[in-house]
């Protein structure tokens, strides 16, 4: 195995930074999502669902393009941003932003799982002992989610790290800056001569992969066992 | 307790129709399921909103759709225990119990912990997580959470119904003492009118989304004599058996019975269906059943096409079931004597 170059480790570096970005900042989003879904009766809910689960369903290219529409120069929201002085494409902001909106999906739907799995009556039973609703959604409805939140969580995480179409229309592939994992692979596998320095990549990729899901096996079924 | 509900509630095709006030300390809904008991219990709890109508409580309006009242369910104090018991399953018995204790406003903290805890002999769960305590404990710690958050009442929605029959006769005192010790009134919620007369004064009878009947829980099981499979279910207190060639004699009031089974215990509790006595008009020459009891008819009621004939035996009561024409041919009238057979294998002692 070829050791790896200094911008292999700034490809690992990032691709560590942007998936544990996108996760945290998909957490309370996906809580709140995954929350108005299961528990809260509306109209337009099933459009909302729709809406949710989407990025699953269109190609990362497409999702990519429309975050370019949105986000860029001449964009609804990003030319409110530039006026404000916040540029968001091709920076490191937008590949954490493709990841978050490619991954969500897969975020909301554990989540969501996880929620359908609580007892009705156990929020029945925390109102007539007092609570309102917020506090019946901290003390019963969040831990009894942990494992759909743990489990979003690590799909989420793994689903960033292999990100490659948003985020290479929106944030490009620029080493050192926005080249993850999947980008810099890409151009090492683009350049017959470094198809060896493309697999060291990939071991690494793997490994990081095998640990996150290891490390989500033994926190469900640790928490599986304390439930 | 004072409790008015005028209320209307429509599921599709369903629909439930309260109109009732009624007043006490242990007041019983009896219905068989489907009746709409569960429905009138989350909407009193505040977990679904009445159609129309309203709901007054000590003279304090719950919900008025007239005057656009709908206190929500944790502002209400009405605390409930469940079908299951409804524990959360990630926090120790000790957080269960507290759980509404710490959300109860402090001028309403009354109820002491300690206490609570002796009374329903939950001293050694405490530390204990919720899964693995058994049905009964579940049951009981289900209990103490809903005291532990200082109700003004109490609500049992058939709290004893996911019980084995064994679980079911040793969670009853619990029920009873921890309301009595706590002075808490409760409504209680149940199918069965063995439950009914066990645990509450007065009953609203409801069958098909509406109210039909507002009787005493006795009435209520007298009334239901006819066409209950069981027959009414006499219930009588034990003192501690002796053994009698092969049989175990207990002291009953002033009287002894001859039962098969021995309780092992000073005190016990003995069920006796109406339909397993057996009643003649003289002293037969000899008979099988091990008990014959000399009784005074103190009186005679109808259920059903069955008729019930209330028995004075040397100060205890019995309810013995017969037909018309038994009535007629035995010549039972209120005053007369008549013999009651009773075999020792009738009894049911309730496990204790």
């Amino acid at each position: 195995m070829i050791p790896l170059a200094s911008t292999d480790y700034d490809a690992i570096r990032l691709s560590l930074q942007v998936s544990v970005a996108a996760t945290l900042l998909s957490l309370p989003f996906g809580f709140a999502f995954a929350y108005l879904i299961t528990f809260v009766r509306f109209r337009g809910k099933v459009v909302l669902e729709v809406l949710v689960n989407l990025p699953l369903t269109l190609p990362p290219v497409v999702v990519g393009y429309f975050l370019l529409l949105l986000l860029g120069k001449h964009g609804w929201l990003g030319s409110l941003l530039n006026d404000a002085g916040i540029r968001i494409i091709f920076t490191l902001k937008a590949a954490v932003i493709a990841s978050a909106v490619v991954g969500f999906p897969l975020l909301v739907r554990s989540l969501r799982i996880g929620m359908e799995g609580i007892d009705p009556q156990l929020l029945n039973a925390s109102r007539t002992l007092g609570a309102r609703w917020h506090d019946t959604m901290l003390t019963v409805i969040l831990p009894l989610s942990l494992p759909g939140l743990i489990a979003g969580s690590s799909l989420m995480f793994a689903r960033s790290l292999g990100e490659f179409g948003a985020t290479i229309i929106v944030a490009g592939n620029i080493p050192g800056v926005t080249q993850t994992i999947p980008l810099a692979i890409y151009e090492y596998a683009s350049s017959p001569a470094s198809e060896t320095m493309a697999l060291s990549l990939c071991l690494v990729s793997v490994a990081i992969s095998v640990t996150v899901l290891f490390i989500h096996e033994v926190t469900a079924k640790k928490l599986a066992r304390r439930g | 307790m004072q409790l008015v509900m005028k209320t209307e509630k429509s599921f599709g095709a369903f629909a439930l129709s309260t109109d009732f006030s009624a007043s006490g300390e242990r007041i019983g809904i009896f219905g068989v399921s489907g009746s709409g008991k569960s429905t009138l219990v989350s909407m009193l709890a505040g977990l679904v909103e009445p159609d129309c109508g309203e709901i007054i409580l000590d003279g304090e309006t719950l919900f008025s759709s007239s005057r656009g009242v709908n206190l929500r369910p944790e502002r209400r104090r009405i605390a409930m225990v469940f079908q299951q018991h409804c524990l959360f399953p990630h926090l120790s018995v000790k957080s269960n119990l507290l759980y509404g204790f710490k959300r109860c406003p402090v001028q309403y903290r009354t109820i002491d912990f300690d206490a609570l805890v002796t009374v329903l002999k939950l001293e050694e769960l405490l530390t204990r997580g919720v899964t693995n305590l058994s049905g009964g404990e579940k049951q009981r710690v289900a209990l103490g959470r809903a005291i532990m958050a200082n109700p003004r009442l109490l609500l049992m929605d058939e709290p004893l119904s996911a019980l084995d029959d064994n679980l079911r006769f040793q969670i009853i005192p619990y029920l009873k003492s921890v309301s009595e010790h706590f002075r808490i009134p409760y409504l209680f919620i149940s199918h069965s009118l063995l439950e009914m007369r066990l645990m509450t004064d007065t009953s609203l009878v409801f069958e098909q989304g509406r109210m039909v009947a507002q009787t005493s829980s006795e009435e209520l099981a007298r009334s239901r004599m006819g066409q209950n499979q069981a027959g009414y279910i006499n219930l009588l207190q034990l003192g501690r058996p002796s053994p009698v060639n092969g049989l175990s004699a207990y002291p009953w009031g002033d009287s002894r019975l001859l039962l098969s089974a021995d309780s092992g215990r000073d005190n016990s509790l003995a069920e006796l269906s109406s339909k397993e006595i057996i009643l003649f008009k003289q002293h037969p020459e000899a008979i099988s059943a091990r008990n014959l009891l000399e009784c005074r008819v103190k009186g005679l009621f109808s259920s059903g096409r069955k008729i019930g004939v209330e028995l004075d035996c040397s100060g205890n009561g019995l309810i013995a079931e017969v037909v018309q024409d038994a009535v007629d041919e035995l010549g039972i009238t209120p005053g007369s004597t008549i013999y009651a057979a009773i075999k020792a294998s009738a009894f049911r002692i309730l496990p204790g």
